[in-house]
């Protein structure tokens, strides 16, 4: 099956005073039709700057060095603005982690829902705020026609991401994007929209990339997982690969400091030493040495690159370390 | 002015004692601030906390957690109801009456970001309680704070660096050790931990734990993460729009909620279990959390809840014990034997999204 979407050594830089930071290090990863990818990592680890890099969001600041992002036979790092305006919203949809500031405040709600509809398929006003009725009622807002004429300060934060998630459907997107998208909500409303975004993707057969810091909150709805870190990605395998067998030590230490809610809490819980790196350097070493307890010679003067690992349940289990944890993991 | 002593007189292991603590904040709504309204934050909340004890306090954000943990510390005065330090209403103390206990009083906030003053060296931040309340004379008070900064783990030379050197993980240590410099009895940690990364998360978590095993202190730990306070809390209290709803030992209130408001929360947090996860049936509510200016009439919860009757539309649950140590507010709910589960798997509403997506 070919990927629907296959992005290749993409390298995006940030200029700053100081220098240079290094983002987004060398990540290959695809996608297929229908699947639902999980994106784990802490804040600062490049994972929202990559799928902003793919629809060439970024911040002026921000460059991309390299790579290419194949979607449809077309690279998308290489079209012209008048040409991603095109992917934009009609064939990848996003949806962004505030639902507060991603929503023009003094635009009605039913004008900011029909302007894609009106930009990408072409429908007259009256069509479009028709369509964005039905939208509405789609995603589950009660009285969806009046609230059309709402401004965004009069809906609650679960139902104005809500709204983004109706808007970001609107031109039924082959890939839809959730950038962290319950994280500004409360747990009752998350379990509302994972709930939403799930039965979505089971009836429009949506292929979704959800970001995230949360390794609980996807467990139950991707297929797969790829952990980032310091802008490189460290480990990707199918989902329940990766919770039965974690092999990057990072992996490892992120269940590690986990406390679950169905444990007695007597557990000590393990934590990973350190911080995250600043990123003001490609690291000629692994990026994980300065906190990694199974650190080699090796790790200090090579960084690893991603390949299978070793003698895992499952192919397509990939991992960037050059230490066999597993042994030691038990202890 | 006389100090009050508690009304009936709380055992010697009790170091707070809550007694129906409300807290309303006026307010001016509307486009003009034309209309006056009233935020109902606190409605009559009652609980003890025991000497060496971590009570975790869960809600939604804006149910009066935060609101409840200040009140209790006198950064805002109660509208009424009592708040007793080793049996002394805090209360009704005058603020110069109250400064000696705060040194006993600590707090520990959410954003360490916003807390530390970035034109102070982390030194002088935390001497200046030693400082305030002429605790340390001076010239030992360098002493104190390289000792206070190791027990939180940080490099005692740090103490003439400012805030913006620290990444988040350190200035919540920082906020830690200025919390700890007049050796309090109580703390509030108000989620303290949901600023940081994860894996900062956990080494937090393991601070104060160890801190609270060193000097035997206590915590109100106030939370949204219900994993989180099941690891650090030996009871747990959940609030819901300003009332408390349930509050129990943290095994019976993690493995038999009664409250439905509890069962629903707990139903809601996703586990590090792909295989569990797929299958796992969910209560998920509908609706939002109405607001505090205009709460709904008897129980708050009734409009979202599945078990509710017209009863709890009319009138308020009282907080009952419904058996030792376990207190809940409920009309539905009244012995422990209740089985909530099946109940709401009977009456379960949901809005079936499917046939309308078939039909768009």
């Amino acid at each position: 099956m070919t990927p629907l979407l296959n992005v290749k050594n993409l390298q995006t830089r940030f200029k700053s005073r100081q220098g240079y930071i290094y983002a987004v290090n060398d990540v290959s990863f695809h996608v297929l039709e229908g699947e639902t990818l999980g994106v784990v990592g802490e804040s600062g680890c490049g994972k929202s700057v990559t799928m902003l890099s793919l629809l060439k969001l970024l911040p002026p600041a921000a460059r991309i060095e390299g790579g290419q992002a194949i979607f449809n036979g077309k690279n998308l790092l290489e079209m012209k603005t008048k040409q991603i305006r095109q992917v934009r919203g009609a064939q990848i949809g996003m949806i962004f982690q505030d639902p507060m500031s991603s929503l023009n405040p003094v635009v009605k709600i039913g004008v900011q829902m029909s302007e894609p509809l009106r930009a990408h398929l072409k429908m007259s006003k009256s069509q479009a705020w028709e369509r964005s009725a039905q939208l509405l009622d789609m995603v589950g807002i009660p009285e969806a026609e009046a609230r059309l004429h709402d401004y965004p300060h009069q809906l609650s934060g679960g139902m104005r991401q809500r709204v983004m998630i109706a808007m970001s459907l609107a031109c039924k997107p082959k890939i839809l994007i959730a950038d962290e998208p319950t994280t500004a909500l409360d747990v009752t409303i998350q379990a509302q929209i994972v709930d939403l975004v799930r039965d979505l993707r089971d009836e429009l057969n949506t292929t979704i990339i959800w970001i995230t810091h949360d390794l609980s909150l996807i467990a139950g709805f991707v297929d797969r997982v790829m952990v980032m870190y310091a802008g490189y990605i460290v480990e990707e395998a199918p989902v329940d690969d990766l919770y039965d067998d974690p092999r990057h030590p990072y992996t490892v230490g992120l269940f590690g400091a986990l406390p679950e809610i169905g444990s007695t809490g007597q557990r000590r819980l393990t934590t990973i030493k350190g911080a995250p790196p600043n990123l003001e350097s490609t690291p000629t070493c692994c990026p994980f040495v300065p906190r990694c307890g199974y650190a080699t010679d090796k790790c200090h003067t090579t960084n690893p690159v991603l390949q299978p690992a070793p003698d895992a349940a499952d192919p397509n289990h990939r991992l960037a370390c050059w230490v066999d944890i597993r042994e030691r993991r038990q202890a | 002015m006389s100090i009050v002593k508690g009304s009936n007189s709380p055992t010697d292991s009790t170091l707070i004692r809550v007694e129906s603590l409300v807290k309303h904040f006026p307010v001016r709504i509307g486009a003009f601030a034309e209309t006056k309204a009233t935020v109902q934050a606190l409605n009559g909340i009652s609980f003890d906390i025991k000497k060496g004890e971590t009570l975790g306090l869960v809600g939604e954000s804006g149910c009066g957690k935060s609101t409840a943990g200040q009140t209790i510390l006198q950064l805002h005065r109660p509208t009424s109801g009592r708040v007793y330090y080793q049996g002394t209403d805090l209360t009704q103390l005058k603020e110069k009456q109250l400064r000696p206990l705060r040194t006993k009083l600590q707090v520990i906030f959410q954003d360490p970001y916003s807390t530390l003053n970035p034109r102070m060296t982390i030194g002088t931040a935390i001497s200046e309680p030693l400082q305030f309340h002429n605790l340390v004379p001076k010239n030992k008070r360098g002493e104190r704070v390289a000792e206070l900064l190791k027990i939180v783990g940080l490099n005692p030379a740090f103490a003439t660096r400012y805030p913006h050197e620290f990444s988040g993980g350190q200035r919540q240590r920082i906020c830690i050790a200025r919390a700890l410099a007049c050796e309090p009895d109580f703390i509030v940690c108000d989620e303290p931990i949901s600023a940081l990364d994860v894996s900062i998360q956990a080494q937090i978590i393991n601070l104060l734990q160890d801190l609270q095993e060193e000097f035997g202190l206590t915590y109100l730990f106030i939370a949204h993460d219900l994993a989180v306070v099941r690891h650090i809390s030996h009871r747990v209290a959940v609030m819901y729009l300003g009332e408390m709803v349930e509050m129990a030992g943290k095994e019976t209130l993690f493995e038999k909620p009664l409250h439905p408001y509890t069962q629903a929360l707990l139903s809601a947090v996703p586990e590090p279990n792909p295989r569990e996860e797929r299958g796992r049936q969910r209560i998920v509510l509908t609706g939002d959390v109405p607001s505090p200016i205009n709460p709904p009439s008897g129980c708050r919860f009734h409009p979202r809840c599945p078990l509710a009757t017209e009863t709890c539309f009319k009138m308020e649950p009282t907080w009952n014990e419904i058996e030792p140590g376990h207190w809940v507010a409920c009309h539905e709910v009244t012995s422990p034997d209740v089985d909530v589960q099946s109940v709401l798997a009977n009456r379960q509403h949901r809005i079936d999204y499917k046939e309308k997506l078939k039909a768009w």
